[in-house]
């Protein structure tokens, strides 16, 4: 299978849905010149009508996005940075996510928001390094993020057919890694998570740009004589509880690893489920290791203990296998 | 162009039942018949009557929380409006919207909206895709003074300009976001200079005027239609009841008694029957008696239809579904 990155992918994604489909057009800051990769050479492809440069006025384009959805088109919106989500938060969560509901089940509103470069880089600080699907999930929202090259192209591409509003994260930590992707028309569907490894003594579920890390922690356990499986969601809503409890209950213990906030974040709705529906086959406390409660702070100094760390993801994992419950 | 003869009928016909629509749904709310509060279009039904009726049923608007008026006079069904606001299962929205969110996409009704000035840019995206179409309708979004203040409004309107797509924005000036009056709100007491500083045509014209409202929509939708672009209109009306209709419980006083009757000695609904008939264009007190039937009827199908089922809450929400989705909470 060829080998590509996970930003070409997603592009790729993104550009045989724009010849497949002339309802399909994307619109976001810079998206001509594409500051963030994602829509490179589409401008000159596509042309003017397929690809919209929008002034700085996040809830304004996101409004706009939605009244053409009704009206017929499948607009692809772009959003440069992370936390441009709140600005737009009323006309994606309370607009976009609600009207169709609202309006009693009438017409849809197929639009796909792309997160670019979502979560913590290096020196962004506070407001550049958000990973706020938590809130789109909690509003009900349709949230995808793709761990692999292969599931960037499939989730781009599986969203934009969607006929309901999806979100996609595109974590920066991710957007340059090489992995296998198949020729071809082919679609990650929604609610079903990915399998990145199987093991049989411990399930981590990893969200994201931590599925890497995760991985390798696997093989760090797996010389200590510990078989790991790690789940990687991938759509995080709707999620596919089948594939996690049937992990869960087949290990007995898991280790939720998550860039998203502690309290009411990601990892707090797995935890939930797994205590609701595989009480029974838990042999150890579930373990969360999650971002603390504050902004990303500036200084490399400071971030160790803010976000998801392998090493944390190591200790949680082997306090894990050594509990004992009868 | 000025209206045609049945068009200037049209108009009353539209107004009365707008009229009588609001006053009838009042008693059902004070009866409990219609659970919560609504906020009626009553002293405003020449601006919904005047701009609707300059459009055709495949342009689109959006509307906002006080959109019965917008509703009724796009040609909305008020069999199955009453049914709305009675949470009945035949309503617009299957009693999941209730008064702030009606919608009928098929007659391009967009929706009512429950948060001031969001409807905006929702009217400007249809407006994009039906340039993007080369389709020659459009859109119309309507939004009161209050939203005037709203950014998001202004956003959609630069975002309207810079691509000149085919959109009319209406804001109806009423004198009032709830209690603020927006002379305190506005140092720029001429809302529709607001147009000028991204770049299109607007005009203030006398929103208790049926015809000056739809010959000024008239010219500028078509406009927009010969790929003219956006412009925007201020009409100056005023409601003659409170915000909602709790209002009266709360005894706010932010408007003086001479006001309201000075701005009632302009009330549509009576000055304009009386010009129809010195026209000899039609009998007004005929229509009234149609209306009054019709709204009879309405009300009589809503009081007749099912409620909805307890599970039907958890339909709609999406159009793909997935297992376990939407969550219960329990």
């Amino acid at each position: 299978m060829r080998e590509m990155r996970y930003l070409e992918a997603m592009r790729e994604g993104l550009r045989e849905e724009m010849l497949r489909d002339d309802a399909v057009f994307v619109l976001g800051e810079d998206v001509r010149n594409s500051v963030r990769g994602l829509t490179k050479g589409l401008f000159q492809e596509f042309g003017a009508k397929r690809v919209y440069d929008t002034p700085i006025s996040e809830a304004g384009f996101t409004g706009l996005a939605t009244g053409a959805a009704i009206a017929g088109m499948r607009p692809v919106v772009e959003y440069q940075i992370n936390a441009l989500v709140f600005v737009a938060f009323d006309q994606l969560v309370d607009q976009a996510q609600k009207l169709r509901y609202m309006m009693g089940g009438q017409g849809t509103i197929p639009v796909t928001y792309v997160v670019m470069a979502s979560g913590a880089r290096r020196g962004l600080s506070g407001q550049h390094s958000d990973h706020p699907y938590p809130l789109l999930v909690h509003m009900g929202m349709k949230t995808v993020m793709p761990a692999t090259p292969e599931d960037a192209k499939g989730l781009m591409k599986a969203a934009i057919r969607e006929d309901d509003p999806v979100v996609i994260f595109a974590p920066s930590a991710l957007l340059a890694n090489k992995g296998p992707v198949p020729d071809g028309d082919y679609l990650t569907p929604l609610g079903r998570a990915r399998i990145a490894r199987e093991g049989k003594d411990l399930t981590i579920v990893a969200l994201g740009p931590l599925v890497p890390d995760a991985l390798k922690c696997a093989e760090t356990l797996a010389a200590e004589g510990v078989s790991a499986e790690v789940i990687d969601p991938r759509s995080l809503l709707p999620l596919d509880h089948d594939t996690l409890l049937r992990s869960v209950r087949k290990t007995g213990r898991v280790v939720i690893f998550d860039d998203s906030n502690r309290t009411c974040g990601y990892a707090a709705e797995i935890s939930a489920v797994v205590a609701d529906q595989a009480w029974h086959a838990l042999r150890a406390p579930v373990r969360r290791i999650t971002r603390s409660d504050v902004p990303v702070p500036f200084s490399i100094a400071l971030d160790t203990c803010v976000l998801p760390s392998p090493e944390r993801l190591l200790e949680a994992c082997r306090a894990s296998v050594k509990e004992t419950r009868t | 162009m000025n209206a045609s003869d049945n068009q200037l009928v049209g108009f009353y016909r539209c107004m009365r039942l707008i009229r009588r629509f609001e006053e009838r749904v009042v008693e059902l709310v004070n009866r409990n018949e219609i659970v919560g509060t609504t906020h009626e279009y009553v002293g405003e039904e020449a601006v919904a009557t005047g701009v609707c009726h300059a459009l055709g049923v495949e342009d689109v608007i959006t509307s906002t929380h006080r959109g019965h008026g917008h509703i009724l006079a796009k040609g909305g069904d008020p069999r199955r409006m009453v049914a709305e606001l009675m949470g009945r299962k035949t309503g617009y929205n299957g009693g999941r919207g209730g008064s702030m969110h009606i919608a009928d996409l098929g007659l391009g009704i967009y929706g009512a909206n429950g948060i001031v000035g969001a409807g905006v840019p929702i009217a400007c995206g249809a407006a994009m895709a039906f340039k993007q179409r080369d389709s020659s309708r459009v859109a119309v979004a309507f939004f009161g003074d209050g939203a005037i203040n709203q950014g998001v409004v202004h956003e959609a309107m630069n975002l309207a300009c810079i691509w000149q797509l085919p959109v009319v924005f209406v804001c109806e000036n009423n004198g009032y976001g709830i209690t603020a009056s927006i002379r305190d709100m506005s140092r720029i007491q001429k809302l529709s200079d607001r147009a000028a500083a991204y770049g299109m045509p607007a005009e203030t014209v006398d929103g208790m005027d049926v015809r000056a409202v739809h010959a000024a929509t008239t010219a500028l939708v078509a406009r927009a239609r010969a790929g003219g672009g956006p412009s925007f209109i201020e009409c100056l009306t005023y409601r003659f009841v409170g915000h909602f209709t709790a209002e009266r419980a709360l005894g706010l006083k932010y408007r003086t008694e001479q006001e309201v009757a000075e701005w009632r000695l302009r009330d549509p609904i009576a000055t304009y029957p009386l010009w129809l008939r010195d026209q000899k264009l039609c009998d007004p007190a005929r229509v009234d008696e149609e209306v009054e039937a019709q709204l009879e009827e309405a009300i009589a199908y809503a009081r007749e239809s099912e409620l909805p089922a307890p599970q039907d809450a958890l339909q709609g929400m999406y159009a793909v579904t997935y297992p376990g989705l939407p969550a219960r909470g329990w």
